[in-house]
């Protein structure tokens, strides 16, 4: 776990893991059915791609299930609860647009990763384009839609700044990422009608970031869960 | 929001090129396109298709059960309509 290669894995990797759980906390609580489906097949093109990533580093089983929270290396915006669905859709726009942007970079290029991200790269153009649809829609729909997706995109702005933070390992033009990302999402904002939150988008409030372990307080909570099941019956299969 | 207040959609999926689209199900979607990423999420999800068409179901007009008879029976005795009498050549497959 100290080479750079399997730090930038387990970074990757945590963020595909922990937001696959929180899409398939929406199994059997979706607003419609579709959605649902929806939500959970985004949910497994991530929990293969943590697969991937976390057996690059060792045992993806003990990796998911037997880590303490502070080991986690994972953003904070994909740990943020689901919030109503709005919230699910702005952390969507804001992760799969870098995630998308990310691959697609890393599957250009010729280092440990161009494989994983050739392929992924185009589970996320559909991640991408699905939260994209769905901002357009609540944005510039009712004026509920709009005043909640408003809210949604202005809460978790301020988590958007560690995407872009180094990670060990993660050989890629950070700043070009960020320029493009920005781009991206301020288009999808106004095609939408939201206006593009105006606050910083990282700061003291955030005590760390989860790229170094550091996480907030409504992960614990989402790990307990996730893990327990597999800490009471260690081993358990079926 | 409620599955009742969007319209539903009929899915067509063609499963290989070279096949036509055959029905495949319904789904409920507020607008064309995210009927169609509903039914790429619902009915290509084990590699099924290669291209989906949706429609709503109100566009659709469709026979009666009623009509059942004058429609359909007398097309069942005249074995003469169906081209039974011709050697399918090797390698022709779909025909």
């Amino acid at each position: 776990m100290t080479t750079p290669g399997s730090a930038a894995a387990l970074a990757l990797g945590d963020d595909a893991l922990v937001l696959s759980h929180r899409l398939g906390e929406w199994a059997g609580n979706a607003p419609v059915l579709e959605e649902e489906v929806a939500l959970a097949n985004i949910a497994l093109d991530l929990l293969g791609q943590a697969r991937v990533l976390l057996s690059l580093v060792g045992d993806e089983d003990e990796l998911a299930y037997l880590r303490e929270e502070r080991a986690f290396r994972n953003l904070q915006l994909v740990e943020q609860p689901n919030g109503d669905f709005a919230h699910t859709i702005a952390r969507q726009l804001y992760f799969s647009t870098y995630q998308h942007l990310l691959y697609a970079e890393l599957s250009a290029g010729d280092g440990p990763f161009a494989p994983l991200a050739a392929k992924a790269v185009k589970e996320v153009a559909y991640h991408r384009d699905h939260a994209e649809q769905w901002t357009l829609r609540l944005g510039d729909g009712t004026d509920v839609g709009h005043d909640r997706m408003g809210r949604a995109c202005e809460s978790l702005w301020r988590f958007t700044g560690e995407m872009f933070q180094p990670v060990e390992g993660l050989d890629v033009d950070r700043e070009r990422l960020e320029g493009a990302w920005l781009d991206s999402v301020e288009n999808v904002l106004r095609r939408a009608t939201l206006t593009v939150p105006e606050g910083p988008r990282s700061g003291a409030w955030q005590a760390g970031a989860g790229r170094q372990g550091l996480h907030t307080e409504p992960f614990g909570r989402m790990l307990a869960e996730m893990q327990h099941l597999h800490r009471s019956h260690p081993g358990a299969s079926w | 929001m409620t599955n009742t207040d969007w319209p539903l959609w009929e899915v067509f999926v063609r499963s290989r090129r070279g096949l036509s689209h055959t029905h495949a199900g319904s789904l409920h979607a507020p607008d064309a396109e995210l009927a169609l990423r509903n039914a790429r999420d619902l009915y290509t999800r084990r590699g099924e298709g290669v291209s989906i068409w949706v429609v709503p179901s109100s566009v659709i007009t469709a026979s009666s059960p009623d009509e059942k008879d004058p429609f359909f029976e007398p097309a069942a005795d005249k074995p003469y309509r169906h081209p039974t009498f011709y050697e399918i050549p090797e390698g022709v497959k779909h025909l």
